[in-house]
């Protein structure tokens, strides 16, 4: 068999794909009680007899994820269902506190979507979105010993601290038409979830921490013949990779499935239908449980709960709260700062775009709040360790900062320790500049008594300044600056050099 | 009183509220008597002495202190252990929650704890209330107090035991397909299934959640309405809770003792007569309805074609449900673990060695019914019965207010009698089912013993959902003429125990 790149596998074949997309709800509490939906507590600490499935204990539909999900639902152009079921997913597992998950199977709450995503030059395409449906999440087994999987651990250990978290699962329809285009159409698709479930504020979003986490089906048919209409040629037998949890990897791991299958193909062989595991560090895919001996997870109406009915007031209510399409505000943002491709990528890969967004609404010029985000505070953001939002600085002290700067009250230096004063605590920009007594020296027989000082101390430089050399002022320039802390006007003290020197500027 | 367990539950409060009796002595008295009989009769797993003498000292106490009681304070009771109880084992009748401390209390626990009412402890039942008979239970059978050779009936066969052998004034059932009704007419007790989402099922241990309903046990109707009264009501922790008032249980049965039945029409069900019901059992049947004439009721025959299905399709939805709900008893988390070199295995061998027979046939039953390419056929088709069912009742409820039948085709059989047979187990409760199905109402009392084999016979009245009340109304009714003909009620006729020493 004949290693093949993506490339190749192109060429040869059509490729059809799907992704089912988990997204984490940062509602305050779990799903079906009211322990903390938070991540990274001591395990088993946020637990109690709903979410460690004891007997006798009964699920309570969480209202706000509902509202969550429907959004989302919204967001991706779905139907509302008026009356929709959690169903019972039967399985033993041990992380499955009640060996069954409580999910949504043949009534989904929000369903028949399509979502457009908008790929790095520009093009545009829709993907049709299959369902959005509510879960609730497992908890999660450590395995201790051996290689640290199942197999061969010497014990294991389950926190069920992410049991019972909720999530909303969201099945795209089978997508064609992608072409070549597969890898980063699937890669755009996922980031598009993310920005929206982010704008919505229903999830953080970070696909590090599991948040939001895909797994990616992708099948090979052949190409048309001439004359052939594609849509015509049936699907190939799909592989499943499960947990591809980056943008990046989600890109290789098509890469992967797509040559691998080719390969198979190319060489006679069958592609078997099978869920398969990603591998972060190789690239590539190993295979899991085959379909054909999957379990039969025996879905029926979960009986503890009522049927999901939102009033359709609720629902338009609701749809009257959704954000506009990330790409399309993306592109008009774009357009209203004058920012290049690449300003507005960093700023987006930075998550400075409602930072600048909300400095620009304060009175900000755009380039100039930017500059600031993507500046200075996103090095302290680095420094520091921490998001850029959590800074302790608001838009409007960025933009107020900036209207000083404006304004020639104090200059980019010193806004830097304005800044620095503002993030200490020490209070706004305007009593930080006070406070430490940044403003820029403007009275000029303040100036002109240091400029003399700095003359008569170096004479030498006088003279080559008198002789010509107005380079050297420079190093005047620097004393003055240096007796007046900074707060000098750079500029006017050139000039009362060159004035006290007796040479035309 | 020379022996207080033989007084009702409200003569009970009344006497603790006249300063007659207190609630210790009552407490000292039934546990007293449990120690006499239980030995023979096993209606209880687990005794809670010293809890429920706790619970009755404070009362006492309270009520010395001139403080404002509910109106059940002080009258102890015994809890099927189906219900979880912090503190105290709950085991639902298996080996596999054998040892099993639950660390919360179930909403009706704390109810009763609220009610200020001595626990005296948990009673034995079927195996996760799988079963007519209390046969199936993990820890042996309970015995019936009318015929120790004879089952108590089940899943509450301890409940029901506990009322008839006096060792218990009132007591907690769940009833998923007659389990609280059928003990209670084979023991000549009174039992209620309220209205579906009446009694909050939080922290009882499911067996089929779409037809479990916790309800009273007791030896009078008004002692099961005072009951009723203090489980009932919505919960916020049970999602299938009803958003309404408990029904007024008691001033219902007050009215059905005091004022005749004049308007009130009462529905037969054709179906449930003939064939496979016990001479007797019917001719109790006909001499209640005559009673009820007799205060004034209009009888009415009504027909459900579709109860004929009504067996079939509870024994396809009750064992789905269950397969699952029984799923999470795999060692992981409580009670039993038998260890083996991996999780499945150890799940595995845990089940095999930890559930009974009975239990393995339903799980078994149920994983097929749910199958990929069986759904439809099982599960779907039992739940269109279902909804066939709830048609036959609407269409009956619009000739007669109540609906009423004989509990049970017969009186109670011989310990080991059905135990091979589960159809002929499962037939017992052919009666009682329908109403689960249904979600309404039932209620079982005394309608005397079966001239043939001089054992009791139940009485069986089931109302539209939400009207509870009207089943008090009409039973208290019945059970006044009863006992006006008896001199008495049914209870003072069952043999004498042997009292241990």
């Amino acid at each position: 068999m004949t290693a093949l790149t993506y490339e190749q596998a192109m060429e040869q074949f059509d490729p059809v794909f799907g992704i089912e997309v988990h997204v984490e709800l940062n509602t305050a509490t779990k799903m079906f009680c009211g322990c903390a939906n938070e991540f990274g507590a001591e395990p088993n600490t946020q637990v109690c007899p709903v979410c460690l499935g004891l007997p006798g204990a009964m699920p309570v539909t969480n209202e706000k994820a509902v509202e969550s999900a429907i959004r989302l639902g919204l967001s991706l152009g779905c139907a509302i269902r008026e009356s929709s079921r959690f169903a019972r997913k039967n399985y033993f597992y041990p992380d499955l506190a009640k060996d069954y998950q409580i999910s949504q199977y043949d009534e989904p709450t929000c369903f028949e979507g399509s979502l457009d995503v908008v790929l790095d030059d520009g093009e545009v395409f829709t993907i049709g979105i299959e369902r959005a449906h509510m879960e609730e999440d497992a908890g999660k087994n450590t395995h201790k010993g051996g290689t640290g999987g199942i197999q061969g651990a010497d014990y294991s250990l389950v926190d069920y601290n992410r049991g019972g978290v909720p999530l909303v699962e969201i099945v795209t329809k089978p997508i064609t038409g992608a072409g070549a285009r597969t890898a980063e159409v699937a890669r755009a698709y996922v980031a598009t979830i993310r920005d929206i479930v982010k704008a919505l504020g229903i999830s953080d979003g970070r696909m590090e921490q599991g948040s939001v986490r895909a797994d990616v089906n992708l099948s090979l048919r052949p190409k048309a013949v001439a004359g052939e209409d594609q849509d015509a040629v049936p699907f190939g037998k799909r592989s499943e990779t499960k947990n591809v949890n980056s943008l990046r990897a989600i890109e290789r791991a098509i890469h992967h499935e797509a040559a691998r299958q080719a390969g198979l193909l190319l060489a006679g062989q069958p592609v078997v239908q099978e869920t398969r595991h990603w591998h972060e560090d190789t690239g590539s895919t190993t295979p899991g449980r085959s379909k054909e001996e999957a379990e039969d997870y025996r879905y029926f109406p979960e009986p503890d709960l009522l049927p999901v009915e939102p009033s359709r007031a609720w629902v338009e209510e609701l749809r009257g709260t959704i954000p506009e399409h990330p790409a399309k505000m993306r592109a008009r943002l774009k357009d209203e700062w004058g920012f290049s491709d690449t300003d507005m990528r960093d700023a987006v890969n930075a998550d400075a775009l409602d930072l600048i967004a909300a400095t620009v609404e304060a009175g900000a010029k755009p380039q100039a709040a930017r500059k600031w985000w993507m500046g200075e505070l996103a090095r302290t953001a680095n420094d520091r360790d921490v998001a850029l939002a959590s800074l302790p600085v608001t838009p409007a002290q960025v933009a107020e900062l900036q209207s000083l700067v404006d304004a020639g009250t104090i200059n980019d230096k010193l806004a830097r320790q304005a800044l620095e004063g503002v993030l200490a605590g020490e209070g706004s920009p305007r009593e930080v500049v006070e406070s430490r007594g940044l403003e820029v020296v403007s009275d000029d027989s303040a100036l002109e008594a240091a400029v003399d000082d700095a003359l008569a101390s170096q004479p030498d430089v006088l003279a080559k300044i008198q002789d010509g050399k107005i380079q050297a002022a420079g190093a005047i320039v620097g004393a003055v600056m240096k007796a007046t802390r900074g707060q000098a006007d750079a500029g006017r003290v050139r000039e009362i050099i060159l004035q006290r020197a007796g040479v035309d500027g | 009183m020379a022996d207080w367990t033989r007084a009702s539950a409200a003569q009970m409060a009344a006497a603790m509220k006249a300063g007659e009796v207190t609630s210790v002595e009552l407490t000292q008295a039934h546990l007293d008597r449990i120690a006499a009989v239980d030995g023979d009769v096993h209606a209880f797993l687990h005794v809670d002495a010293e809890g429920a003498l706790a619970t009755a000292r404070e009362v006492d106490a309270a009520r010395a202190a001139g403080e404002e009681l509910p109106p059940l304070a002080g009258v102890p009771i015994a809890v099927k252990d189906i219900l979880v109880t912090k503190g105290m084992p709950t085991t639902a009748g298996s080996r596999i929650l054998e040892g099993w401390e639950p660390p919360y209390d179930a909403t009706v626990t704390r109810k009763i704890r609220e009610a200020r009412m001595p626990i005296l402890g948990k009673t034995n039942m079927d195996e996760f209330a799988m079963g007519s008979s209390t046969e199936h239970s993990g820890y042996g059978p309970t015995r019936n107090p009318w015929d120790l050779d004879r089952i108590p009936g089940g899943s509450g066969g301890g409940s029901a035991a506990s009322l008839a052998a006096w060792e218990a004034p009132l007591a907690i059932g769940s009833d998923t397909g007659g389990s609280i009704r059928q003990p209670a007419s084979v023991t000549g007790t009174v039992g209620v299934k309220p209205t579906y989402g009446g009694v909050s099922r939080y922290g009882a241990i499911a067996l089929a959640s779409s037809l479990d309903q916790l309800g009273p046990c007791a030896r009078t109707v008004e002692d099961a309405a005072l009951l009723h009264e203090v489980m009932g009501g919505h919960d916020p922790m049970d999602a299938t809770s009803l958003d309404e008032p408990v029904p007024s249980c008691v001033d219902a049965a007050r009215q059905g003792r005091e004022e005749d039945l004049a308007g009130v029409r009462i529905g037969v069900i054709k179906e449930l007569s003939g064939e496979g019901y016990q001479a007797g059992v019917e001719q109790r049947f006909e001499e209640s309805l005559e009673l009820l004439k007799a205060r004034g009721a209009e009888v009415v025959e009504v027909s459900c074609p579709s109860f004929e299905y009504a067996l079939a399709a509870y024994y396809l939805i009750l064992p789905s449900e269950a397969s699952s709900n029984l799923a999470k008893f795999d060692s992981v988390r409580f009670g039993l673990r038998v260890e083996k070199a991996t999780v499945e295995r150890t799940m595995g061998a845990t089940r095999a060695e930890g559930f009974g027979d009975e239990v393995k046939r339903r799980i078994i039953l149920g994983t097929y019914a749910l199958s990929a390419g069986y759904y439809d056929a099982y599960y779907g088709s039992a739940q269109k019965v279902r909804t066939l069912i709830q048609r036959d009742f609407a269409a009956a409820f619009e000739q007669a207010d109540v609906l009423v039948s004989p509990t049970t085709p017969t009186t109670p059989f011989k310990l080991g009698e059905r135990l091979d047979d589960p159809l002929a187990m499962y037939l017992n409760d052919v009666a009682t089912i329908p109403a689960n199905l249904a979600g309404i109402p039932g209620l079982s009392l005394p309608s005397g013993t079966a001239p043939e084999d001089g054992l009791p016979t139940g009485f069986q009245i089931l109302a539209p959902a939400h009207e509870d009340a009207r089943m008090y109304r009409i039973g208290a009714a019945l059970e006044k003429a009863l006992a006006e003909q008896w001199g008495g009620h049914l209870s003072a006729q069952a043999p004498e125990l042997e009292v241990a020493q």
